[in-house]
């Protein structure tokens, strides 16, 4: 019965969508306003029909239904019902539809708010949105079906992937890279509604895109670090990051919307970059499908690839299609695509953001090499080959470093043009800030060229941003004699979106100093202990009490008891262990980490003797860990800021002040006003 | 007069955007040359012969049953790992990783040296797919076997 409602709700789902895909096109091209809300109401109730699927699929999990294909698969009566609800997206099938869900929902969220926009632009959207929708509907009634009828009804299940259910982490990861994924359609949905609407002369659709690609930019930012952290917490070998294809799947298209969101300002600003950033979105697009293409296709094998199946193909086919569509829709709009503005100057923000999107672009153009170049080896000259970490380390720490140093010339530099003075003044400060932090990261024992050149150039970023805060504040409480804190909650308030991306880059910069001081910094210590025995690691001593088992409903556990101790006296315990599920032929490693601001002990348990008499531990010392997770808060937090709009009254006292008409054609600060005004209206400028 | 600057400034700029590409195209290619690391079997890497001695390379197979020696005190391991043709011993300084077995599926990054395979990383080949366990031998009657020696909850 639940398989029926969700199978057929899918089915009416594939036929409404596909319906308001037809009619979108008929109803703009006629001017038919009926066949245009059609489509509208089509999207609704794809949504309707989606929701119904999904929540069928909810109650076919947790009532045990394994008569239910997907449920057979992944349920399982002794799993906890946590981790039961969230085998939703624990496999192909169930994410595929998790997926569809979050995308109907999106589209019609992107109807609702839009339905009464005049023009084709939206219709055009809504189209998009429902042609992709149309994809990822095919696929749950054809190849990842998770619906299948299972007979005769099996009396119980494996349950869901050990490696899943271990972590609390894995409830968290895949939705949020979901909604960061799916949420990169809508700024794609809205380029091609532009394009096939001949509007991508006007800005419409930069400005419709912007909270859209900060929102998904967020998620996906959220993902990849939770994604870092699970790694870290459960894979057991210390580190959070390792070039895995499905990890590089996820980091590309948040390189190239990171690019997009800096790239929109120099379009809106200067009328510049409009051709690229359509190229840009709708690489971000296909890199988000390619993502799926890796790590649902087995087309890798890594820990995260579901195993092979059928559905390849149609990826393949969707991400040809995607790109064919787009650069013909890009050809056929050329003529409107040319620059109003140009570049005036290299010292001026918008080269700076030229030159962020240049590297930006060859990382993101790194790691797909280093990811597809195994696959194409394979193919072409059937050998299996793998790029190693240092190929990555090596192509990319360059990359790294410069970036950060951009992200403190950016927002130090005016737009148009900066003067010689503007320059030296704005830099000078940053760059003390830089050689203090070389000196003491030299100091310290950072030897390598690029750990050093990121502790510098982290410091560098850190005094220009902080600093135009810091102008900022003091600007307002001369000018307008506010108390700090006041002029601080209006000068955020007033330019969101100017000191929301700076708060942004502060988290970058809080992630970069903590993955260079913790890869810099790092030592493992490595022993077999006898009950009672202690180690040293790195100003610790590690005190093995003993090795215990313990039986749980759905696993069974084989811990190590350990005291931590810092000159003798105890400062703490930690239970390493290993998790035995009785689906998986090797036990789940589960280290255990005892995390402070400064640093992570962290602890595996690497082998025990069957009687309980030792245990091997592997010990690691890392430092400013924790600060990888605040980093990607913040950026998070600055995100968020961005988001939200600019308070109409300081819009309109922003007006009063700097330019009568407010919001629209602003003066260009740097290179209008004399130095001592520049101070004060780089300050008030309103930035959306 | 302006139009032969713009010319000129373009022209700047191609060859700026030419030099800068070639450069990245260059780095690209020599990382990529350079870091490489071809997978082989074990069949595989004795046919190569001093083609891949001392060259990092991965080696995957299973571990030979009854040729794991693991030193605890020493955190010494040695193994032997077969593809079902050919077989190569191999050493790794350090803790296995956990529950290491016989017949399991490993890789081993490292260099072939003197006609054994010196292995500083192991790794399990995960398989994410659920096979049915051979019946007498589900992982689970195998925990239960260990449990029997260590049952001694000590947290409860």
């Amino acid at each position: 019965m639940t398989r029926l409602i969700g199978l057929n709700a899918l089915m009416v789902a594939l036929a409404v969508a596909a319906f308001g895909v037809v009619m979108a096109p008929i109803g703009v091209r006629r001017a038919r306003a009926d066949l245009v809300r059609a489509t509208y109401s089509a999207t609704y109730a794809m949504f309707a029909l989606v929701t119904i699927a999904t929540f069928a699929m909810i109650f076919a999990l947790v009532t045990h239904d394994f008569s239910v294909g997907y449920v057979a698969q992944v349920g399982s009566r002794a799993t906890p019902l946590f981790y039961t609800i969230i085998s939703l997206w624990g496999a192909l099938e169930g994410s595929i539809l998790f997926w569809a869900w979050v995308l109907s929902l999106l589209s019609a969220l992107v109807v609702f708010w839009n339905r009464d926009r005049e023009g084709a632009l939206i219709p055009y959207t809504t189209m998009t949105m429902l042609a992709v929708s149309v994809f990822f509907l095919i696929l749950l009634v054809g190849p990842a079906n998770p619906f299948t009828l299972i007979a005769p009804t099996p009396l119980d299940g494996p349950g869901p992937n050990p490696l899943l259910q271990n972590h609390i982490l894995m409830g968290v990861h895949p939705p949020l890279l979901y909604l960061g994924y799916v949420g990169m359609t809508v700024p794609f949905a809205f380029a091609v509604g532009a394009m096939a609407a001949g509007e991508v002369g006007e800005d419409t659709w930069i400005k419709l895109s912007r909270r859209w690609t900060l929102g998904a930019w967020a998620f996906l930012t959220a993902a990849i670090i939770a994604g870092m952290w699970w790694s870290y917490e459960v894979l057991g070998w210390g580190g959070y990051w390792a070039w895995d294809p499905v990890e590089n799947a996820s980091f590309m298209p948040w390189l190239t919307s990171t690019a997009f969101l800096h790239s929109m300002m120099v379009q809106e600003r200067r009328g510049m970059l409009k051709l690229w950033n359509l190229n840009l979105i709708v690489a971000t697009f296909a890199l988000t499908i390619l993502g799926t293409f890796l790590t649902r296709s087995g087309v890798l094998s890594s820990v995260h690839a579901f195993g092979e199946g059928p559905i390849g193909m149609y990826f393949l086919v969707a991400i040809a299609v995607t790109l064919v569509a787009s650069f013909a829709l890009v050809a056929g709009n050329s003529e409107q695509l040319s620059s109003e503005g140009r570049l005036d100057s290299v010292a001026s923000r918008e080269t700076v953001i030229l030159l962020n999107n240049l590297m930006l672009t060859a990382f993101t153009f790194t790691v797909l090499v280093g990811t597809l170049f195994p696959i194409i080896a394979e193919a072409a000259r059937g050998v299996k080959v793998s790029v190693g970490e240092p190929f990555f380390n090596k192509m990319s720490l360059p990359l790294i470093a410069s970036l950060l140093f951009l992200m403190g010339v950016g927002p130090a530099l005016p737009w148009r043009r900066a003067s010689k003075e503007v320059v030296r003044r704005q830099l000078l400060p940053p760059l003390i800030g830089a050689v203090i932090a070389a000196v003491a990261a030299i100091a310290v024992g950072a030897h390598q060229v690029y750990a050093v050149l990121t502790f510098a150039f982290a410091a560098f970023a850190l005094v220009a941003n902080v600093r135009e805060y810091v102008t900022g504040v003091k600007a307002r409480m001369t000018l307008r004699n506010e108390s700090a804190v006041t002029a601080l909650g209006r000068l955020v308030g007033a330019n969101r979106r100017r000191y929301g991306g700076y708060i942004a880059h502060l988290g970058i910069i809080a992630m970069g100093v903590a993955i260079a001081a913790s890869s810099t910094f790092r030592r493992e210590y490595e022993a077999t202990l006898r009950k009672g025995e202690s180690m040293a690691a790195g100003g610790y001593s590690v005190k093995l009490l003993e090795v215990y088992g313990r039986e749980e409903p759905q696993r069974s556990r084989i811990a190590a008891s350990v005291a931590i101790l810092k000159d003798g006296a105890e400062i703490g315990r930690l239970d390493p262990a290993m998790n035995f599920y009785p689906t998986s032929q090797q036990p789940i490693p589960t280290p255990a980490v005892r995390s402070r601001a400064w640093g992570d002990i962290y602890i595996n348990l690497m082998a025990f003797q069957q009687d309980g008499s030792n245990a091997t531990l592997k010990v690691i010392v890392e430092p400013l860990v924790p600060w990888i997770w605040f980093g990607g808060g913040i950026i998070c937090l600055g995100a968020i800021v961005s988001m939200f709009p600019t308070r109409r009254r300081s819009a309109a006292w922003m007006g009063a002040r700097v330019a009568p008409d407010g919001r629209g054609a602003r003066p260009s600060p740097g290179a209008a006003t004399p130095a001592g005004g520049m101070l004060a209206s780089n300050t008030l400028e309103g930035a959306d | 007069m302006s139009g032969n600057v713009e010319g000129r400034k373009r022209a700047t700029l191609v060859v700026a955007v030419v030099i800068v590409l070639g450069a990245f195209g260059y780095l690209l290619y020599g990382g990529l040359d350079k870091n490489v690391v071809f997978f082989l079997t074990p069949q595989e890497l004795l046919a190569k012969g001093t083609q891949v001695e001392d060259v990092p390379v991965r080696l995957g197979g299973m571990v030979a049953p009854g040729s794991v020696k693991w030193d605890a005190d020493k955190l010494d391991l040695r193994f032997v790992l077969m593809d079902g043709v050919k077989t190569v011993e191999v050493h790794s300084k350090g803790a296995p990783p956990q529950m290491f077995r016989d017949n399991m599926g490993v890789v081993c990054e490292g260099r072939f040296r003197n006609g054994i395979f010196e292995s500083t990383n192991l790794m399990i080949k995960h398989s994410e797919e659920y096979r049915a366990p051979k019946p007498g031998q589900t992982p689970q009657e195998m925990y239960k076997e260990m449990f029997k020696t260590l049952k001694q909850d000590a947290s409860s």
